[in-house]
Formats: structure tokens, sequence, C-alpha cells
């Protein structure tokens, strides 16, 4: 299995004819992001200017309540907002005051757009500029949208991590970026990684606090370390950086092809290359070997919800054994999904957006040992008999880089050995 | 503008989605953009249900806000319709939908469909999920039942049952047992478990049970002024209640059915010898009108408890909680602000706290034991086993239930004899309890975790490879619940490699080598 990875072939994804279709869509909306960005940014507080829907949301979004003081919150509008009768932008300066006198610790205040401020034209940019002139220099305000009508899930944090990205201090120094929030765990491992490499001055977007300082320039260099993050990308490229493209590092392969993107970059030799990831990559092909034994020889199924679906099914297929059946991701953007493309097996239906009752009809029809959806869909499909992994899971757990990459597929098998284990059906 | 942390209640289209859900054959088309539908998974994980909300979304996106939302919401409707095939169709709009104003109502009933199609004006910039599904319970009834003759024996309906509700599932079942023993019969039980075509036949009752009021009290009412039916007043959760709603049963329905009680055994546990220790323990009790009403009853006259404070999220009874408090002597508290609960518990201090699944995480923070007693629900609320909060069989289960945090009699007083004890006092909770502990807990044992590790190494002398320190940092961020594990796995490997110094290398290489 892992140790027969197939070459690079012409059959890859990219050049793939892609499903498009337009309907229910049965994913989050980018507020959701919030649930993992207010703890990795330690010191910002997101503040929703939305209704009671996107608090409610929040709140069931992890599938849990997480009631530790949260550094998120709601201002949810009422009536006399929309009615013109109080003043938006004096209503928000009053909250937010409000919030910055019980959080005395807050450096950061991002300001979040919703649906229903995207809609009534809340103009929260004015606002932001306003209010960090207002605490500067000790707080920061920015601003992005989270809205259901402009983003899907994972977005949110694209949207988040581009907000930051024009306030950057500017700088010509020849520097790398890692952007793609991250368990700390995980960061940690990658800066090992890549210091062991002899690469740097090495920048972490986001950092976790608002004292690390990032600058960005003609000659800084980036890498992506999540799929999802198309607008970063852009506002990036604005800045005058350069993106390394590469595949994305889950698994063995998508991690040393990830790091040997970058170590090219910076001139790094096939020796020092090898000898820094070869114990690594051994513990890697051996740990996702013991785990992905469930795995060889069964098909798959993708519903989309973060854009992870592409790089995942590259994983499943050419190192844990199975095969595609559908891959279904909410956007495909070719600048970012174009290497794990490339490396994917012909063979699958590679669709984008989603129309949830046709692509229901799909998957029954196609049969498949494992679907990977949302938790809306899950129970409804288990009941059907269909092993499901829920998706939400993968963007929650520690799944990048080599260490991981044994945990990553057996996230993937737990469900096929759970079913297997169970001698007693459901009634 | 409102600043919120957590909220008690959601927007009031899911309140309808709590009816539809409940619901079947029934159809709800909600104009909602994209995202809306984590909504699904409320239904779909926490009550763990095996079908998805019979619920479409037309998922609105920012390009089709210039064009055509309101073709987008027909198209959705005409699709729910074809594939669905329900006997009727509800409509509305979650919070952004109703500010673009695309009349769904309007729009469903220019389409010529051959079932009832019931508009729903759900105003989400006011009103809340409560007000959602009495709502929209009340519109289905409005459009859907007529008058009828009555049946012949004596019957009733049940109403106020929905999905996602804290035990409806079995409170049903129990009520239903204890009328069927009275000899009445239900005509039908809505929203849950009916069709539309039942609710058609609602009229056919002779007065109604109303279970929940803060879902089905408008339609109770309704259903007296058009149908001559009345409805119950008396919500049966506790031993004094439930008499009291038999008493009312019977008045209603002029049944002398005898009833077998023996079930009954809350009464005779709490005045065991063994229940002493209840005897006026201060609690605070918290949640939706009608639990908090029932509870604060049962406190005081069936536990023997002091109610220290009382109030409700629902200001729909904030008027009943007032009456109630006063006839308590205590302040009521009306509202949905979780830090303002939280920062009066903290004044008042109780022994114990009765309320949601949000007091429930407060109780943690303070170190005060806490039973729930109401929704909002979590997936715990929803358990296996049959666990009714009505009837006496619920009453038995209250019982259990809020005992079940508490320090039991005689430990409690071994507590005060001997408060120095390392691992038996006060701080340590109830030894019937394995995780549930306050944070200072937590990090004893931490610390005596450490502690046991430290031995370990030390009590395993030569063998055992040198932990260098950057290893030694990185095992740190393991959560301490699983630390001890990997280090014995990582020195285990360590040894049988035949390695004398233990890297961040060796760490990872044993947690591939132990890979599952």
């Amino acid at each position: 299995m892992t140790e027969h990875i197939p070459p690079l072939s012409a059959t890859g994804c990219r050049t793939a004819p892609v499903l498009k279709q337009r309907g229910q869509r049965e994913v989050f909306c980018g507020l959701t992001g919030i649930i993992w960005l207010h703890r990795k940014i330690q010191d910002a507080f997101f503040l929703v200017v939305g209704s009671r829907t996107c608090a409610h949301l929040l709140q069931s979004a992890a599938g849990v309540m997480i009631f530790a003081e949260p550094r998120f919150g709601t201002a949810i509008l009422e009536e006399a907002d929309l009615a013109g009768l109080k003043d938006a932008q004096a209503e928000l300066d009053r909250t937010v005051k409000e919030l910055l006198a019980r959080r005395p610790d807050i450096r950061q205040l991002f300001l979040v757009g919703s649906c229903p401020s995207e809609v009534i034209k809340l103009d929260l940019n004015r606002a932001a500029e306003r209010l960090t002139q207002t605490y500067a220099p000790k707080v920061r305000v920015l601003e992005y949208s989270g809205s259901g009508i402009e983003t899907t899930f994972t977005q949110g944090e694209d949207a988040c991590l581009a907000a930051m990205v024009p306030v950057l201090p500017k700088t010509d120094a020849r520097e790398l970026i890692v952007v793609g929030a991250l368990p700390d765990v995980v960061e940690d491992q990658m800066v090992a990684l890549l210091t062991d490499l002899g690469i740097g001055p090495l920048r972490i977007l986001p950092a976790r606090t608002i004292e690390d300082e990032i600058a960005v320039g003609p000659n800084t260099v980036f890498a992506l370390t999540q799929p999802f993050l198309g607008d970063t990308h852009a506002a990036l490229i604005r800045r005058g950086a350069r993106h390394i493209a590469a595949p994305f590092p889950f698994g063995e392969e998508g991690t040393t092809d990830w790091l040997s993107a970058i170590a090219e970059e910076f001139n790094i030799s096939r020796e020092v290359f090898d000898r820094v990831t070869e114990a690594p990559r051994r513990r890697a092909r051996h740990a996702i070997r013991q785990a992905a034994a469930p795995l060889n020889d069964k098909s798959v199924f993708f519903f989309p919800d973060s854009q992870l679906e592409i790089p995942l099914a590259r994983f499943l297929s050419r190192e844990c054994g199975m095969t595609a059946l559908e891959v279904g991701s909410p956007y495909i953007h070719d600048a970012l999904h174009g290497p794990d493309l490339d490396l994917l097996p012909g063979g699958p239906q590679i669709s984008e957006g989603q129309d949830v009752d046709l692509q229901l009809d799909r998957c029954r029809a196609a049969h498949p040992d494992l679907t990977v959806c949302g938790l809306g869909l899950a129970n409804p499909l288990e009941a059907e008999g269909f092993a499901t992994k829920w998706a939400i899971e993968l963007v929650f757990t520690p799944v990048h880089f080599y260490e991981q990459a044994g945990d990553l597929a057996a996230l993937f098998a737990r469900p096929l050995r759970r079913k297997s284990i169970l001698k007693v059906a459901a009634e | 503008m409102k600043l919120t942390v957590w909220t008690y209640e959601g927007p009031p289209h899911v309140g309808a989605m709590r009816v539809a859900t409940g619901m079947k054959k029934l159809h709800y088309v909600l104009h909602a953009p994209q995202g809306d539908t984590y909504a699904d998974l409320l239904f779909t994980m926490i009550e763990r249900r095996d079908h998805r909300p019979p619920v479409t979304y037309t998922t609105f996106q920012a390009r089709d806000l210039g064009a055509d939302t309101a073709g987008l919401f027909k198209q959705a409707c005409q699709d729910a319709y074809d594939r669905f095939q329900p006997e009727a169709i509800i409509v509305g709009a979650s919070c952004t939908a109703e500010l673009i104003q695309d009349d769904p109502g309007g729009l469903a009933e220019t389409m010529g469909l051959s079932v009832p199609v019931i508009p729903l004006e759900l105003p989400s910039y006011q009103r809340k999920e409560n007000f959602g599904a009495d709502e929209t319970f009340f519109q289905l009834v409005k459009h859907l039942a007529k008058p009828q003759a009555k049946t012949e024996r004596v019957s009733c309906n049940i109403i106020g049952p929905t999905a996602l509700g804290f035990r409806h599932r079995d409170d049903v079942a129990e009520i239903t047992n204890l009328l069927f023993e009275l000899g009445i019969e239900v005509n039908i039980t809505a929203p849950m478990g009916a069709t539309p075509s039942d609710i058609a036949q609602m009229g056919k009752a002779h007065f109604n049970v109303l279970l929940y009021p803060e879902t089905g009290e408008t339609a109770a009412r309704y259903c007296e002024k058009e149908f001559d039916q009345p409805y119950t007043k008396t919500v049966p959760i506790g031993a004094g209640a439930t008499h009291d709603f038999i008493a009312e049963i019977r008045a209603l329905s002029g049944s002398t059915a005898l009833l077998d009680c023996q079930g009954l055994r809350q009464t005779w546990w709490s005045r065991s010898v063994d229940s002493t220790y209840l005897t006026g323990k201060r609690v605070f009790i918290f949640g939706d009108g009608t639990h908090v009403k029932a509870a604060a009853r049962i406190a005081r006259d069936e536990m023997g408890f002091e109610v220290a404070g009382l109030g409700c999220y629902n200001r729909e009874y904030a008027r009943d909680i007032r009456t109630i408090s006063k006839e308590f002597g205590v302040e009521a508290l009306i509202t949905d602000d979780y830090l303002l609960v939280e920062k009066t518990i903290e004044a008042l201090q109780p022994e114990m706290i009765l309320g949601t699944q949000m007091e429930r995480h407060i109780g943690k923070r303070l170190g005060i034991p806490c039973a729930v007693i109401s929704a909002p629900v979590h997936v715990q609320d929803f358990p296996a086993r049959y666990s009714p909060q009505m009837g006496f069989e619920g009453a038995n289960v209250i019982f259990d239930t809020w005992i079940h945090p508490l320090v039991m009699g005689l430990e409690e007083h071994l507590l005060h004899m001997f408060r120095e004890d390392f691992e038996f006092n006060d701080a340590a909770g109830p030894s019937h309890h394995g995780g549930h502990q306050p944070s200072g807990i937590a990090s004893n044992l931490v610390r005596k975790a450490a502690m046991e590790e430290q031995s370990s190494v030390l009590s395993a002398g030569g063998d055992v490879a040198i932990w260098l320190a950057e290893a030694e940092k990185e095992l740190k961020k393991i959560p301490f619940f699983v630390r001890g594990k990997a280090r014995r796995n990582t020195e285990t490997y360590a040894t049988s490699q035949g390695l004398s110094e233990i890297s961040v290398d060796t760490l990872y290489e044993a947690k591939a080598f132990y890979a599952r």
C-alpha cells in the first residue's frame, strides 16, 4: 500500500470535468471558523454583528457547548436597529465599549459581519477604522465577513486572515510566511522541521498574539497549510509576496512534497532534506500502515464541507489504498488545489457546490464503504446503513504533517472498525 | 443591539423546525441563506434522529440578492413538493430572508400546489424559539382543524410535545398511560407524531391535555374557543402536581376509575430517614417558566429544600414566575442573560442548582452541584432509557436525578468529621462520582499523577532511559489524562530499542509504533 505510491501520471484529476450543481447546500457559514480561531489567537475577541440565529449557530456548531468564558460573542440586532430608530454605528460603539471594559486583556477585536448585517449594509469597515482610532494603541480593530451569503464554513478563517494582511507592516527581507491556523502542537512540529532544514526567518499567520510581528513585501514567499485560504492567497500576492504551490501537508507524501517545495525555494540540498525528513517519513509510513488496514480497497464518497476534500481524497487514494467515488468541494481553486488534483488518481466524480438531495441520490447509488459528510447528514446516512465520517472532526483534530499522518488515517478507519465490531444491529 | 455570549433559546424558525420535525408528512420550506442548515444537526446529533428534518432551505447567496431570490424560493418549494409529497407545507423566512421581504407565503400561494400551504410570520428580531413553535402549531391547527362531532367515548388530545423537547418522548408515554388507566382515550397527540390529516381530526376530542404551555398554549386557547374544548391547567410534574392533574382530568371527563399509585415511590423515598440530610438545602431554580414553576413546588413540598431564588429565561412566563416568587418570598430573576444568571448564583451561593445545561456549567465553575430540569437541551438530555419528568414515574425520576449530584447523608457527616483527610475531603466531591470535579480538583489530580509518574521513574531504577529536556517539554503538551500512558509507552519502547536517552524523535517513534 504505502510502500508503492503510484507515480505522478497524466491521469490525475486536474483537468477532469467538474460537476457543478446548485440547490440546497448542507454546509456551515463562515462564522463557524470563530470556534477554532478564538482559541488560536489568544488575545483576540470575535464580535459577530448579527442575529439570534448567528449566536445560536456558534453555540451549536461544535456539536457541544463550550462554556469556558469564550472570546467571542454576538451583538444581536434588534427591531430598533433595523427600523433605523437607533444609529447602528453608535450602538456598535456602545457595545464595544461594554465588551472591552469587561475584557481588558483583549488586544485585537474582530468585528465579524453576518448575513443580516450584510443585507442591511451595515458598514463595519467604517466602524473598525473609527474604533481603531478610539482604542489605539492598546486594541486593534479589524473587520471581516463570516456571512453565509458570502462564505462557506472554513472560508471564515480565510476572510479573517485576509483581513489581517493589509495591516501587516512592509518589509524587504526574504522571509517565509506559513499561513493557516494549526493546533499548537502541530505548528511546533512544523517549525521544528523547517528550522532543521535551515529555512528561515519563518513567520506564521495567524500569530498567537499581536506581539508576534509579521511583515510582508516583495521578497516574502508564503506557503499555505490549509486548502481554503484563497482570499488570503490573493491578499498576500497583492502585497507583493509569492506563493509556493505544493500539495497540502496531509499524509507522508503530502508533507514531503510540501516541505520539498519550500526546501527547493530556499536551495536546501537533497542530502540535508533527506537527513531531516528520513526518520519522520519512516514513522509516518509505519503509522499509516498500522492505522489504514481497514481502509485498503474500500471506497469513499465526499460531500462538500471544508475544502479539505481534495487533499484528503489524494491522501486516502495514494497512501491508504482507497478508491474515491465522488470528491465534492464547496469551491475549487486551481492555484491552491491543482497540485493535489494532479496527484489524485483519475476516476472519481469531482463536484463543486451542492444540491444536497441530488447528491444524496448519487451517494445511495454509488454505495460507498465510507461517506465523509457534515453532522446534519451523518446519522440519517448511518440509519440507511452507510458508514460515515463527520467532516468537522477533520477541521478540529490535529491531522497535518508527519506525526499526525497515522492519526489522520485512523480517523477514517474508526467508523469502519466500529461497524465491524458491533454485533447487534440498530432497530 | 444586545451583547450576548450564550443564548437560552434559538431564533423562532428553529421553533417552527421543532414542530415540523416532530410531525410526519409535513414539510417546511424555509427561505434562508447558506449556513442556516446548521439547525439540522440539532436534531440529527443532539436528539440522534435517524432522518433529516423535513426542511428545505433555499440557500441563497450574495450573488442571488441582486437577482431573483423569489424565483429561487419558488423553485425550492416546487422541488420539495415533488420529492417529498407532503400532506401540507409550511413556508417562512429565517432572519436574513425576513429582511429581503420576498413574502414566501404569498409566493407559495401563487404556485397552485394541491396541498394546504400555511404561511408563517415569525418576527426573528423580536421573538424566539418557543414563540416560533407555539405560533407554528397554532397556525397548523387554525388552518387544518375543523369543528367535528365529538367521539362517543370520552377522549382528549395531548398537545404541546415537539422534536428536541426536554423529555417529551417519555412524558407523552407516561401521560398517555395515565389517561388510559383513567379510561380516557387519546384522540391525537400533536405536534409530536401527528400528520396534518391527524390535526384535521383534533375537533373530535372532548378536551385537551396541555403538557407544554410554552409550545402549545395558543393552540389550546384557540381550540377552547372554536371547538369548545377546555384544556388542563396543571402540568403534571411532581407527585402533588400529578394528583392535582388527575383531579382536573376527573372533573373534565367524569372519570371515576380507580388508580393504582403503587408505582409512586418518590413520596416514601423522601420520607425515609436516609433523606433527612436533604432538609433545608438551599436551592436556586432556573429554566423555562413551566419547569421552574413545577420544580419550585417539588423542591419545597416534596424534597424539603429551601428555595433560595428562582427565575426563567422566557419572558412570556414572567408574570407566573413573579407570582410564585412572591409566594416563596424570593426575588424573581427574569432574564436571558447567561452572565447575569451566573452572577446571581454566585451571590446567592446555593447548595444546589436546579437549572438547564447552562447552569450545569455555572455550577461546575463555582463548585455547586446541579441537576438539569429544563431545556435548552444537550445530547445528555436524550437518555436511551425511559426517563419521563411527568406523572408518577416522572416524580421518581426527578427524585433520583436531583439527589444524584449531592454528597449523600452519611458521607456528608464523615466529611465534617475528617476535614483534613487528603483524599476524602469536601473539595473531592461526592464519592459516587467519577469525572465531575470542579477545576481545583482536576489540578490536584494532575499533581498526583505527576507524583506517581515521578515515583514510577525513580523506582524503575537504571533500566529506564533518560528524558531529554526537549522531549520532556513535548510530553507536557499531551493532555494530563493520557500523559501517563504516553510516558509509559515511550519508556517501554526506548527500553526495547536499547536507547539510553529519550528525544522528541523517540517520543514520536513510540507514538507511531503504538499507533492504532
